[in-house]
């Protein structure tokens, strides 16, 4: 299996060297090779399992609770990287 | 007073202030003599540690027990990095669940654990602080080590959370396990170390890797201490959706020493070629152990283990290129400072994740990718129901499995970092609990020829960590592999 190495970082949101591109597309192609080997099960009437419990959706009430995890979070931050209780980004949209 | 268990601490300590503080001074003690030489630990500080011990009251039952924690459990004030230069800096604002439920019982975090990155690998040579950037935050410059023989792994990736309690630098630890993550370091370093059933225990503040996988779990010296520490951190949480709502039972009831007409299911599939002959020998003898003390070995069959390391490799990495998205430099720890947004994100990425990391995050993005999602993701997610279904076929027939707990004792540190796939087979017995969500645990069962500690694996079916306590602390009564210790 070829795999497009660029596409699938630019996909992840990495930037690669061109020495990683090479070494990690190799990677891949060997670990997805190994992991080929499920093919030869048939698995046409199975059932997927995405998760190993019977989980239900789980509901609470929706009320206001006092926290300070926002301004400690802030005050950990780096001055560059906040303007007031904001977290500051490099521009998003161009005027 | 650092050698103690979990039970003999309390007991020493019993509520006296004084004596806690005497057990704190033993571990520091012990963390400056063998820290260099072992590596486990990441942002030492006795400052911290005394004020978390200060800060829980002396009339609770595990007053003054000091537990060490893997470095991506979220630790109110104390920075936490899973080993990773993309979290370097990163302070959380709260306890994960497992951390309040220690405070609340009378525990306190002592230090943070050396780990792979983000938990990506089986040695803990993954690690950011393995001699690259921000390394000045271990006191030992290089890679967390084995203490029976510190040039061997300590196996990973809860590495540094094994070898604190195999060096005697914590009475106890917590780790997490996603395919082994628990188990396989505790086997290589000679502790018992227990992944409970998926659901069982809280995983709010845990930083996620494999969502469907991910569980915490405890290293310690004993399996009685293991039951102790499970009735601590289990439990019902509502800020955790998938912790499930069932009693915690007590534990420490299942400490029975008494096998007989227990039935030990032996499946002939972890038996595979490759497997070191003295693994082989160790398990030989525990199973000839159990049937001296009365518990009837039965064979059974698991046969989709084979498949177990691919259906592994992708689901674990397609869910961690999920939850690793987060990381782009807006919000947590390193950011590239980048002209653009787009510069930030993909700078702040490669220069923030290590090699693992990458190779992770791009088959997990590779595997969910459209045109691929069926061949790969959907593919695996099948294959887990056959595994479960091998599982539940199995424990018709017995009460506990037991198996060995890798197929070979600690590797060399660098033999097999150049080889992801030799890596990651070193989990091949510990992935199957993940995959089908049952509980597993390692503990102590012999050495190999050269000294080095073999541990032996027992699963049970979903909520019945009792049982594994009962056949674990009967092997434990009536062996002497977990009163070794190394010599550092």
């Amino acid at each position: 299996m070829k795999i497009d190495i660029k596409k699938t970082a630019h996909l992840a949101r990495v930037e690669l060297t061109a020495e990683e591109e090479v070494t990690l597309a190799a990677d891949l192609e060997k670990i997805v090779e190994y992991v080929d080997a499920l093919a030869e099960l048939d698995t046409t009437d199975v059932e997927p399992t995405s998760h190993v419990l019977n989980l239900e959706d789980v509901y609470r009430k929706d009320v206001v609770m006092e926290t300070d995890a926002a301004l400690k979070i802030l005050d950990h931050l780096a001055e560059e990287k906040k303007h007031e209780t904001f977290f500051k980004v490099p521009t998003v949209i161009e005027q | 007073m650092n050698t103690k268990t979990i039970k003999d601490t309390i007991a020493h300590i019993a509520g006296d202030k004084a004596k806690a503080f005497q057990v704190l001074d033993a571990l520091y003690e012990r963390i400056s003599s063998v820290e260099p030489q072992v590596g486990a630990y990441v942002n030492v500080s006795k400052e911290k540690s005394i004020e978390a011990l200060s800060a829980v009251e002396t009339s609770k039952l595990f007053y003054g027990l000091p537990v060490s924690i893997k470095d991506n459990m979220c630790i109110n004030g104390w920075e936490t990095t899973c080993s990773s230069n993309i979290l370097n800096g990163f302070v959380p604002p709260y306890d994960a669940t497992v951390i309040r439920k220690l405070k609340d019982a009378g525990a306190y975090p002592l230090v943070k654990c050396d780990m792979d990155e983000f938990a990506f690998g089986s040695s803990c040579e993954t690690s950011c602080y393995n001699g690259r950037a921000f390394d000045q935050k271990k006191i030992k410059d290089g890679p967390c080590a084995n203490p029976w023989d510190t040039t061997k792994v300590p196996g990973g990736s809860s590495g540094g959370s094994a070898a604190c309690v195999a060096a005697d630098e914590a009475i106890c630890s917590l780790g997490s396990d996603t395919g082994g993550s628990i188990r396989q370091p505790a086997s290589l370093c000679g502790v018992v170390g227990l992944k409970p059933t998926y659901g069982r225990v809280s995983r709010y503040g845990l930083i996620a890797f494999g969502s469907s996988l991910d569980q915490i779990g405890p290293f310690t010296k004993t399996v009685e201490d293991s039951a102790t520490m499970l009735g601590i951190i289990a439990g019902y949480d509502e800020k955790d959706s998938t912790s499930v709502n069932v009693p915690v039972p007590d534990y420490t009831a299942s400490l029975v020493n008494d096998v007989k007409g227990m039935k030990i299911g032996i499946p002939k599939e972890y038996f595979v070629d490759g497997m070191h002959p003295d693994v082989k020998k160790t398990i030989d003898a525990a199973i000839a152990t159990y049937k001296k003390l009365g518990a009837e070995c039965v064979d059974i069959s698991l046969p989709h283990t084979k498949y177990a390391v691919s259906v592994y490799y992708i689901i674990a990495t397609a869910e961690a290129s999920s939850n690793l998205a987060r990381f782009d430099g807006v919000q947590y720890g390193y950011r590239h400072h980048g002209q653009t947004i787009h510069d930030m994100y993909f700078k702040t990425r490669d220069e923030g994740f290590g090699a693992e990391a990458k190779r992770r995050i791009l088959l997990g993005t590779f595997v969910l990718s459209s045109g691929y999602y069926d061949a790969y993701y959907l593919k695996a997610q099948k294959v887990r129901t056959l595994m479960i279904n091998d599982f539940n076929a199995a424990f018709e027939k017995c009460d506990v499995i037991l198996t060995p707990t890798s197929p070979t004792p600690a590797f060399g540190i660098g033999e097999k970092s150049a080889d992801p796939i030799s890596m990651y087979l070193s989990d091949i017995f510990t992935i199957p609990a993940n995959i089908a969500g049952i509980p597993a645990m390692a503990m102590p069962a012999g050495f190999s020829a050269e000294g080095l500690p073999i541990g032996m694996q027992l699963m049970a079916p979903t909520f019945e960590e009792g049982r594994i306590f009962r056949v674990g602390y009967t092997f434990e009564q009536n062996t002497d592999h977990h009163i070794k210790r190394p010599v550092l």
